[in-house]
Order: structure tokens, then C-alpha cells, then sequence
């Protein structure tokens, strides 16, 4: 059989590990345009701070395509797929069969159609070679302007600070960070940046950029005008769907999946930011553009391709995060949007911590968790399990809270007994 | 696969499991230097829980479908498929906590000092878990299959 999956990060491993743990012998051909061995996106912004080198981004072992008998074709962009023929198309013309097909082509960065857009210095931030440019167009006292304050630009100005940048982020929403973290728990990790003399403007955008051959001046809508050597955009990515155009396979923001990532076309399959899978929150489906997420749709997309039924119970979104010596916890829902949730709330803000957890009727919905952030885990199994937290509920905030406050049999099913369930 | 598990009626609370966990993952593979020499002493990488009468440790269940190992945004934690132990790279580890963010059982935990996670290996140099071996009540078992 002939496996093609077109994408070479986190939802391509996850596919290829589950294969080969039953199948050693389908050809699995894995496209990018991309030239890299599979390196951790995530990583870029650490190498730009210069605390990972290139080497170390490496997402597995050099052997890995060798050692799981996987042919790439690197550097190389596949342009469309005809799903009648069952070939992928490149850009240089030639043509793969496949007889399965993965689609973890990622997301690609959202840049608003504003006056100015041709000059340089300006650019996006989600890609090793994109981090390469900025490392060296960027200088000591550069001003650096980056447009977003979410999780992106947030990991930019971090890396841009760490190079002695004069670091702006302009952020539409009222914060930063707005769809992981409420007012209040923004309100501590902008008081952190700040201290770093990181500067954030809140609820104004970009309206146009002024300069002769590179970038000179960012005009805001609120009329203030930023001196700006370097413009980062930075509001988002949208799934890379340039391959499905004009297929019959369905996209409504990504790539519409089903519970076991398949797409509405037989024998095509998608995971990973360019899909649209399940979210056992919302119950209904959606991108969520994280990292661990591409990595388990991948492998469900991996199983089902090789005749491995598998399912996904679903996703949620999580992020961890940090500045420096803060740090970020978050999971799900954590701005409930009515008044069927339940909110429990713990700060101090002396020792800038914060604790919110939400709930639904008896389950956990989402958290935020602000520094005090060890055995966060333990939470998200809540949520993922679905666990029923009525009996221990009034014990949720506690400082140590842990599954010594979990009923006992809850307690020793999970930590007695795994192998058996 | 051999785990560690706790009876929680037996154990009395004293932390040796901790005290011996930390030792053993020391350069020094002795208490009194591991405390007094190691100015990079690990973390431990159990996890107590206490509320009397009640207490036990906790420590890495080494799961079958590791949360932690398909979270890890630099492909540090792994999954051996011989042994089954689910170890950190800590060269490759950025303490980026990801993984204490998917683990259900909280039990990776955030050497602030080195900036890695710090989760137990079964003392994999030694193969033979020294917070069992020095649990003074028997209420740690190294065994197969669950008690």
C-alpha cells in the first residue's frame, strides 16, 4: 500500500509512529516544501533567543525517516490532489499515487490586506526559516513591532526582547493572550512584561505602514504612530488549505474530519492545524492549532488509514506557557460564555498567582493557572475523563490539591490499578 | 511492565522514598553528599501526598498511551519500546511544561533549578527503584501488572 502524507511536523510523526507499529512494510512517502528534517515548530522562537541551537530543534533522531522506512521528497511543494486519480501533484509537475493520503499541511499566517505590505522588514513568525530572517535582520535596539499579542507574537516578543530588541506588541482585543487567559490573569503576565520594558498597546491594530524601501513607521488605528525597524505579523494562523482547492473534499475552516480523521472523500485523511476535528468541549468540530493535538490526530489518522479503527474521544484546546519566571497553564473553556457555568477563583496577587477553574453542571470545563502551576495535569484529566468532581469539589483550589482528595476508589483504580481497566 | 505502586494503610509518611529518589538521581549516590555537596541536586521525582492519616507517594505510571510523550514539543520525552519506561531527555528538555500540563497523574515535576522536567525512570542507571528499596513499611512495591 502507498502512504502519502503532505506535511512534515508534529501530525506526520504521530501518523508515522502508529503505522509502523503495525505495519513495516506500506511505503509511506512524507512531502513538505519545506527542505528541514522534522524540527519543533514551537522551538523557533527558543532559537531565536538563542537558547536552542538549529541541531537541537531536531523533533526526532536523525534516523527517523531511515529508521521507519519513510521516503521524503523535501523542499518540494505539492500543489493540489486529485482525489478521482488518487495522485498528489507537485509543483514541479510530477505526480504521487497514493492509496491513502494525509493531509497535515498546518496553518498558514493571517496577514490583513493593508497599505504598505511591500516594504521590507516586514514579516511572519510561525516557520524555522522565517525565525533565520528575523535573527539576522534584527539588531541590538532594533524596533521591533509585532502585530497580535497571542500565543505568536507573545513567543516573538520574548525572543526579540532576549536579542535587546525594543520590543511593541499591538493587540486588538482589550489583552493579551485574550483567548487563553482572562482580564485578570493578563493583567499579571502584562505586568511582567512591562517590567522587561516590552511595550503593549491594547485594543487598537495596524492601519497602515509608512517607509521608502523597508518598513519606517507603523500607524496605529488609534492614531498613534510607532518608529518601527521591524513589523512582525503575528494575529493568527488559518489552515493551509491551497492543497484541497477545488477538490471535492469539504473545508469549512480547515479541513472537515471525522472521529477517526477522515475526510468526506474515501481513503483521504487530515489532522493536525489544517484540520477541523472533533473538540469534546464544544461537541461539535473545530481547529485547534496546538502541538499535542496534531500529534494524537496524526496517529488517529495513522491507525484508521492502515485499517486500525481508532477514534479520537476528542480534543481541547491547552497551552502551557510561560515569560521568564512566569508561567501559564490554561485548558478549555476559561471565559465561560453564559450563565450555566460555575467560576472558582483563587489569586494573590503579591506572589502573582491565580487559579480559576470552570465548571459545567459537575464536570471541568477549563482552568488558568498563573505560576502556581505544578500538577496541572491533574485537572486536565479531569476534563478529559470527564470526571465527576461533586465530591471533592470544595477542595479544587486547595494550594497541594492532588488525588489525595479524590474518593478512594477513584484514587486507587487510577494509581493502583491502570494495566487492568 | 514492572511499576511502582502504593498502599497507601501502610505507609507512615516519613519521605525516605523522596529523600533516596533524590540520592539516587544525584551524582553522589550517597544521602549526606547528595544534601550537603550537590549544588545541582535533582528534584524529586515522586510526588507525596499527605493529608493524616492518610499519605502516599506517587510517582510516573509509565503509560501505555503516554500523554506526555505525544504532547512534548521537543521530542524529549519517550516512550522505550522494549522497557516500556517513559524517560526526559533533559538535553533536548527546554522546560517548556507541556507536559505537566497533559499529565493526569501530575506526576512530572518542574526542576526549576536545572529547568527540566524531572520524572521518575525506575532508577533505570541502578535497575532497582530506590524508593522501594528503602521504604522502611513495605508500602512501596516494585511488580507486574497493578496490586
Amino acid at each position: 500500500m502507498d502512504i502519502v502524507i503532505i506535511g512534515n511536523s508534529a501530525a506526520m510523526v504521530g501518523a508515522v509512529e502508529a503505522i509502523r507499529k503495525h505495519d513495516k512494510t506500506s511505503n509511506i512517502t512524507v512531502i513538505s516544501d519545506e527542505k528541514y528534517h522534522v524540527y519543533s515548530r514551537p522551538l523557533i522562537s527558543y532559537y531565536l533567543a538563542d537558547t536552542v541551537t538549529e541541531e537541537k530543534m531536531a523533533y526526532r533522531s536523525k534516523d527517523f525517516y531511515q529508521k521507519n522506512n519513510v521516503k521524503t521528497i523535501l523542499g518540494t511543494k505539492a500543489v493540489s490532489v486529485d482525489e478521482n486519480k488518487k495522485t498528489v501533484i507537485l509543483e514541479n509537475g510530477d505526480l504521487v499515487k497514493y492509496d491513502k493520503l494525509l493531509i497535515a499541511t498546518g496553518g498558514k499566517p493571517f496577514i490583513p490586506p493593508i497599505d504598505g505590505l511591500d516594504k521590507k522588514n516586514i514579516q511572519t513568525f510561525i516557520k524555522l526559516d522565517e525565525a533565520k530572517k528575523l535573527k539576522s535582520s534584527i539588531k541590538p535596539n532594533s524596533k521591533a513591532v509585532i502585530v497580535g499579542g497571542g500565543l505568536i507574537g507573545f513567543k516573538a516578543a520574548e525572543g526579540l526582547h532576549a536579542l535587546g530588541a525594543d520590543v511593541t506588541i499591538v493587540e486588538l482585543a482589550d489583552r493579551i493572550l485574550s483567548t487563553i487567559l482572562d482580564n485578570e490573569s493578563a493583567s499579571i503576565v502584562t505586568k511582567r512584561l512591562l517590567k522587561d520594558g516590552i511595550k503593549i498597546k491594547v485594543g487598537t491594530t495596524i492601519d497602515k505602514i509608512v517607509g521608502e524601501d523597508y518598513v519606517k513607521e507603523v500607524h496605529l488605528k488609534n492614531g498613534e504612530v510607532l518608529p518601527t525597524d521591524i513589523l512582525i505579523f503575528a494575529i493568527g494562523v488559518t489552515p493551509n488549505t491551497d492543497v484541497v482547492k477545488g477538490t471535492s473534499i469539504k473545508i469549512n475552516r480547515g479541513i472537515l474530519v471525522d472521529r477517526n480523521m477522515k475526510t468526506n472523500v474515501d481513503d483521504v485523511y487530515a489532522a493536525g492545524d489544517v484540520a477541523e476535528g472533533f473538540d469534546m468541549l464544544l461537541n461539535s468540530n473545530r481547529v485547534v492549532p496546538i502541538w499535542p493535538n496534531a500529534y494524537i490526530q496524526g496517529e488517529t489518522a495513522g491507525l484508521n488509514m492502515i485499517g486500525i479503527e481508532n477514534t479520537t474521544n476528542g480534543i481541547f484546546p491547552m497551552n502551557s506557557i510561560g515569560y521568564k519566571d512566569t508561567y501559564i497553564i490554561t485548558a478549555g473553556i476559561i471565559n465561560p460564555p453564559d450563565e450555566s457555568y460555575d467560576v472558582m477563583v483563587k489569586a494573590d496577587l503579591d506572589k502573582n498567582t491565580y487559579k480559576k477553574i470552570v465548571l459545567k453542571e459537575n464536570n471541568i470545563v477549563g482552568f488558568i493557572l498563573i505560576n502556581d502551576v505544578d500538577r496541572a495535569g491533574i485537572y486536565t484529566g479531569l476534563i478529559r475523563e470527564k470526571i465527576d468532581v461533586t465530591p471533592f469539589r470544595n477542595q479544587l483550589l486547595k494550594d497541594d490539591f492532588g488525588y489525595i482528595n479524590f474518593p478512594k476508589d477513584l484514587r486507587k483504580s487510577k494509581m493502583l490499578g491502570q494495566e487492568v481497566r | 511492565m514492572k511499576k511502582v505502586y502504593a498502599k497507601e494503610e501502610v505507609c507512615v509518611g516519613c519521605k525516605l522514598c523522596e529523600v533516596y529518589c533524590i540520592t539516587s538521581h544525584s551524582k553522589y549516590k550517597d544521602v549526606l553528599k547528595a544534601y550537603k555537596l550537590d549544588s545541582t541536586r535533582p528534584a524529586p521525582r515522586i510526588i507525596i501526598e499527605e493529608e493524616r492519616p492518610i499519605s502516599f507517594s506517587l510517582q510516573c505510571r509509565h503509560c501505555d498511551d503516554a500523554p506526555c510523550v505525544k504532547a512534548c514539543i521537543t521530542g524529549a520525552m519517550q516512550k522505550d519500546p522494549e522497557t516500556g519506561v517513559v524517560t526526559c531527555d533533559t538535553d533536548k528538555c527546554v522546560g517548556c511544561w507541556t507536559c505537566v500540563l497533559v499529565c493526569s497523574f501530575g506526576a512530572i515535576v518542574r526542576d526549576l533549578n536545572n529547568k527540566i522536567a524531572s520524572k521518575c525512570d525506575l532508577c533505570a542507571e541502578t535497575g532497582e527503584p530506590a524508593c522501594v528499596k528503602n521504604c522502611p513499611n513495605e508500602a512501596l512495591v516494585f511488580t507486574e501488572g497493578g496490586i
